[in-house]
Protein backbone atom coordinates (compact mmCIF):
# COMPACT_ATOMS: atom_id res chain seq x y z
CA UNK A 1 0.00 0.00 0.00
CA UNK A 2 1.33 3.11 -1.25
CA UNK A 3 1.36 5.42 2.39
CA UNK A 4 2.23 8.70 0.19
CA UNK A 5 1.12 12.12 1.49
CA UNK A 6 -1.48 13.75 0.49
CA UNK A 7 -1.96 17.36 -1.28
CA UNK A 8 -2.52 19.48 0.63
CA UNK A 9 -0.23 18.90 3.98
CA UNK A 10 -1.12 22.09 5.63
CA UNK A 11 1.83 21.21 8.35
CA UNK A 12 4.64 22.06 6.05
CA UNK A 13 3.15 25.61 5.48
CA UNK A 14 4.15 28.27 7.44
CA UNK A 15 1.07 29.68 9.43
CA UNK A 16 0.63 33.06 7.90
CA UNK A 17 -1.94 35.96 7.89
CA UNK A 18 -3.52 34.60 4.69
CA UNK A 19 -4.19 30.95 5.88
CA UNK A 20 -6.05 32.75 9.09
CA UNK A 21 -8.40 35.02 7.36
CA UNK A 22 -9.55 32.01 4.86
CA UNK A 23 -10.37 29.13 7.72
CA UNK A 24 -12.19 32.22 10.00
CA UNK A 25 -14.19 32.95 6.64
CA UNK A 26 -14.92 29.33 6.72
CA UNK A 27 -15.79 29.63 10.31
CA UNK A 28 -17.58 32.63 10.45
CA UNK A 29 -19.68 31.04 7.50
CA UNK A 30 -20.37 28.01 9.19
CA UNK A 31 -21.54 29.75 12.85
CA UNK A 32 -23.97 31.55 10.61
CA UNK A 33 -25.37 28.59 8.84
CA UNK A 34 -25.58 26.38 12.17
CA UNK A 35 -26.59 28.95 14.66
CA UNK A 36 -27.77 32.46 12.61
CA UNK A 37 -30.37 30.75 10.67
CA UNK A 38 -31.85 28.67 12.78
CA UNK A 39 -32.53 31.64 15.27
CA UNK A 40 -33.23 34.17 13.27
CA UNK A 41 -36.03 31.56 12.01
CA UNK A 42 -37.05 31.44 15.98
CA UNK A 43 -36.97 35.46 15.34
CA UNK A 44 -39.63 35.36 13.07
CA UNK A 45 -41.21 32.48 13.97
CA UNK A 46 -41.99 33.73 17.40
CA UNK A 47 -43.14 37.18 16.26
CA UNK A 48 -45.51 35.64 13.69
CA UNK A 49 -46.83 33.31 16.59
CA UNK A 50 -47.50 36.04 18.57
CA UNK A 51 -46.50 37.89 22.36
CA UNK A 52 -46.02 34.55 24.54
CA UNK A 53 -43.85 32.77 22.21
CA UNK A 54 -41.71 36.64 21.18
CA UNK A 55 -41.32 36.74 25.32
CA UNK A 56 -39.58 33.04 25.27
CA UNK A 57 -37.44 33.93 22.64
CA UNK A 58 -36.18 37.10 24.31
CA UNK A 59 -35.55 35.50 27.66
CA UNK A 60 -33.45 33.39 25.81
CA UNK A 61 -31.79 35.74 23.65
CA UNK A 62 -31.56 38.52 26.48
CA UNK A 63 -30.39 36.29 28.82
CA UNK A 64 -26.50 36.81 29.21
CA UNK A 65 -25.23 33.74 27.61
CA UNK A 66 -27.97 34.27 24.63
CA UNK A 67 -26.17 37.46 24.11
CA UNK A 68 -22.94 36.30 23.95
CA UNK A 69 -24.40 34.13 21.37
CA UNK A 70 -25.96 37.36 19.36
CA UNK A 71 -22.64 38.59 19.71
CA UNK A 72 -20.67 35.86 18.40
CA UNK A 73 -23.18 35.45 15.12
CA UNK A 74 -23.07 39.48 14.77
CA UNK A 75 -19.25 38.80 15.10
CA UNK A 76 -19.45 35.62 12.13
CA UNK A 77 -21.19 38.10 10.17
CA UNK A 78 -19.19 41.14 9.69
CA UNK A 79 -16.07 39.11 9.67
CA UNK A 80 -17.40 36.77 7.09
CA UNK A 81 -18.74 40.09 5.16
CA UNK A 82 -14.61 41.49 5.39
CA UNK A 83 -13.28 38.73 4.15
CA UNK A 84 -16.20 38.00 1.27
CA UNK A 85 -15.27 41.54 0.08
CA UNK A 86 -11.65 40.59 0.29
CA UNK A 87 -12.63 37.51 -1.69
CA UNK A 88 -14.29 39.45 -4.74
CA UNK A 89 -10.94 42.01 -4.88
CA UNK A 90 -9.12 38.29 -5.17
CA UNK A 91 -11.60 37.75 -7.81
CA UNK A 92 -10.55 39.78 -9.89
CA UNK A 93 -7.12 39.27 -9.98
CA UNK A 94 -5.86 42.33 -7.24
CA UNK A 95 -3.99 41.58 -4.25
CA UNK A 96 -1.90 38.56 -4.56
CA UNK A 97 1.58 39.95 -4.17
CA UNK A 98 2.86 39.09 -0.28
CA UNK A 99 2.82 42.66 1.26
CA UNK A 100 -0.46 43.16 -0.16
CA UNK A 101 -2.06 40.29 0.29
CA UNK A 102 -0.77 40.07 4.26
CA UNK A 103 -2.10 43.75 5.08
CA UNK A 104 -5.72 43.36 3.32
CA UNK A 105 -5.57 39.65 5.23
CA UNK A 106 -5.03 41.91 8.44
CA UNK A 107 -7.30 44.18 7.57
CA UNK A 108 -10.08 42.28 6.97
CA UNK A 109 -9.87 40.42 10.20
CA UNK A 110 -9.16 44.14 12.10
CA UNK A 111 -12.47 44.80 10.03
CA UNK A 112 -14.74 42.58 11.17
CA UNK A 113 -13.89 43.05 15.21
CA UNK A 114 -14.18 46.94 14.42
CA UNK A 115 -17.68 46.39 12.59
CA UNK A 116 -18.80 44.37 15.48
CA UNK A 117 -17.90 46.58 18.18
CA UNK A 118 -19.58 49.45 16.35
CA UNK A 119 -22.86 47.79 16.18
CA UNK A 120 -23.20 46.67 19.28
CA UNK A 121 -22.27 50.73 20.15
CA UNK A 122 -25.21 51.79 18.00
CA UNK A 123 -27.60 49.10 19.60
CA UNK A 124 -26.80 50.40 23.33
CA UNK A 125 -26.72 54.24 22.06
CA UNK A 126 -29.47 54.42 20.09
CA UNK B 1 -12.18 11.98 8.26
CA UNK B 2 -11.01 8.95 6.89
CA UNK B 3 -8.57 10.16 4.08
CA UNK B 4 -7.45 7.62 1.43
CA UNK B 5 -5.16 7.58 -1.04
CA UNK B 6 -5.74 7.47 -4.42
CA UNK B 7 -4.42 3.37 -4.65
CA UNK B 8 -6.99 2.47 -1.99
CA UNK B 9 -9.82 4.27 -3.65
CA UNK B 10 -9.06 3.05 -7.12
CA UNK B 11 -7.27 -0.40 -7.01
CA UNK B 12 -4.21 -0.43 -9.04
CA UNK B 13 -5.90 0.90 -12.45
CA UNK B 14 -5.05 4.20 -11.93
CA UNK B 15 -4.67 7.47 -10.00
CA UNK B 16 -7.88 10.03 -9.61
CA UNK B 17 -5.78 12.10 -12.18
CA UNK B 18 -6.09 9.25 -14.81
CA UNK B 19 -9.47 8.46 -14.24
CA UNK B 20 -10.63 12.06 -15.41
CA UNK B 21 -7.83 12.99 -17.87
CA UNK B 22 -9.49 14.10 -21.41
CA UNK B 23 -12.79 13.97 -19.93
CA UNK B 24 -12.81 17.64 -19.81
CA UNK B 25 -14.48 19.72 -17.25
CA UNK B 26 -17.28 18.46 -15.19
CA UNK B 27 -19.56 22.19 -16.63
CA UNK B 28 -20.97 22.86 -13.36
CA UNK B 29 -17.97 24.17 -11.93
CA UNK B 30 -18.20 27.69 -13.15
CA UNK B 31 -22.01 28.22 -12.44
CA UNK B 32 -21.54 26.95 -8.48
CA UNK B 33 -18.91 29.44 -8.03
CA UNK B 34 -21.07 32.35 -10.05
CA UNK B 35 -24.08 31.70 -7.88
CA UNK B 36 -22.00 32.17 -4.56
CA UNK B 37 -21.04 35.31 -5.50
CA UNK B 38 -24.38 36.54 -6.78
CA UNK B 39 -25.76 35.25 -3.81
CA UNK B 40 -22.77 37.28 -1.97
CA UNK B 41 -23.97 40.33 -3.17
CA UNK B 42 -27.65 40.00 -2.53
CA UNK B 43 -26.20 38.98 1.34
CA UNK B 44 -24.25 42.08 1.41
CA UNK B 45 -27.31 44.80 0.46
CA UNK B 46 -29.77 42.76 2.21
CA UNK B 47 -28.47 41.18 5.61
CA UNK B 48 -26.39 44.85 5.28
CA UNK B 49 -30.37 46.30 5.75
CA UNK B 50 -31.52 44.09 8.14
CA UNK B 51 -28.54 44.98 10.49
CA UNK B 52 -28.98 48.62 10.27
CA UNK B 53 -32.68 48.06 10.55
CA UNK B 54 -31.48 46.30 13.84
CA UNK B 55 -29.16 49.40 15.29
CA UNK B 56 -31.93 51.80 14.27
CA UNK B 57 -35.12 50.86 16.35
CA UNK B 58 -35.80 51.75 19.73
CA UNK B 59 -36.36 48.89 21.42
CA UNK B 60 -37.16 45.42 20.71
CA UNK B 61 -40.42 44.92 22.03
CA UNK B 62 -43.06 42.42 20.46
CA UNK B 63 -44.78 45.63 18.64
CA UNK B 64 -41.88 47.46 17.92
CA UNK B 65 -40.35 44.95 15.58
CA UNK B 66 -44.09 43.57 14.73
CA UNK B 67 -44.84 46.72 13.79
CA UNK B 68 -41.85 47.48 12.01
CA UNK B 69 -41.70 43.97 10.28
CA UNK B 70 -45.57 44.39 9.23
CA UNK B 71 -44.59 47.69 6.66
CA UNK B 72 -44.22 46.06 2.65
CA UNK B 73 -40.14 47.22 2.53
CA UNK B 74 -38.93 45.41 5.46
CA UNK B 75 -40.65 42.18 4.62
CA UNK B 76 -40.16 42.29 1.42
CA UNK B 77 -36.09 42.28 2.46
CA UNK B 78 -36.84 39.52 5.23
CA UNK B 79 -38.32 37.36 2.64
CA UNK B 80 -35.82 38.07 0.59
CA UNK B 81 -33.12 37.14 3.44
CA UNK B 82 -35.04 33.35 3.63
CA UNK B 83 -34.11 32.53 -0.33
CA UNK B 84 -30.80 34.43 -0.54
CA UNK B 85 -29.34 33.45 2.66
CA UNK B 86 -30.24 29.88 2.81
CA UNK B 87 -29.25 29.82 -1.11
CA UNK B 88 -25.82 30.86 -0.03
CA UNK B 89 -25.50 28.50 3.02
CA UNK B 90 -26.62 25.39 0.75
CA UNK B 91 -23.77 26.64 -1.74
CA UNK B 92 -21.56 26.96 1.01
CA UNK B 93 -21.82 23.94 3.54
CA UNK B 94 -22.04 21.69 0.23
CA UNK B 95 -18.23 22.79 -0.51
CA UNK B 96 -17.48 22.01 3.31
CA UNK B 97 -19.28 18.64 3.11
CA UNK B 98 -17.07 18.03 -0.06
CA UNK B 99 -14.48 19.18 1.36
CA UNK B 100 -14.36 17.28 4.49
CA UNK B 101 -16.67 13.96 4.08
CA UNK B 102 -14.89 10.93 2.04
CA UNK B 103 -17.24 8.31 2.13
CA UNK B 104 -19.59 8.85 -0.85
CA UNK B 105 -22.38 7.41 0.77
CA UNK B 106 -21.71 9.92 3.73
CA UNK B 107 -21.64 12.51 1.41
CA UNK B 108 -25.09 11.42 -0.47
CA UNK B 109 -26.60 11.67 3.21
CA UNK B 110 -25.40 15.01 4.06
CA UNK B 111 -26.27 16.57 0.44
CA UNK B 112 -30.27 15.24 0.94
CA UNK B 113 -29.55 16.46 4.48
CA UNK B 114 -28.58 19.86 3.76
CA UNK B 115 -30.99 20.24 0.29
CA UNK B 116 -34.64 19.30 3.04
CA UNK B 117 -33.02 21.59 6.04
CA UNK B 118 -32.11 24.91 3.67
CA UNK B 119 -35.76 24.12 1.76
CA UNK B 120 -37.79 23.50 5.22
CA UNK B 121 -36.05 26.65 6.93
CA UNK B 122 -36.22 28.94 4.18
CA UNK B 123 -40.28 27.85 3.58
CA UNK B 124 -40.26 28.48 7.46
CA UNK B 125 -39.15 32.15 7.33
CA UNK B 126 -41.43 33.02 4.30
CA UNK B 127 -44.48 31.79 6.00
CA UNK B 128 -44.03 33.46 9.22
CA UNK B 129 -43.09 36.27 7.53
CA UNK B 130 -46.17 36.83 5.01
CA UNK B 131 -48.48 35.92 8.39
CA UNK B 132 -47.07 39.04 10.01
CA UNK B 133 -46.52 41.37 6.61
CA UNK B 134 -50.41 40.05 5.63
CA UNK B 135 -51.45 40.94 9.32
CA UNK B 136 -52.80 37.58 10.59
CA UNK B 137 -53.04 37.04 14.49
Amino acid sequence: MANRPLSPHLSIWKWGPHMAVSILHRVAGDTMAFVALPLFLWWVGALASGPEAYATFTSVVGSIPGIIVLVGISWAFFNHMSSGIRHFVLDIGAGYEIETNKRWSMASIASGIILTAAFWAAIVLI
Amino acid sequence: MGQKTSLERYGDKGTALGHVRGLGSARGGTHHWLLQRFTAVGNLLLVGFLVVSLALLPNYSYATVRTWLSQPVPATALALICVNTFWHARIGLQVLIEDYLDQPGNKLAALVALNVAVFGGAAFGLVSIARIALGAA
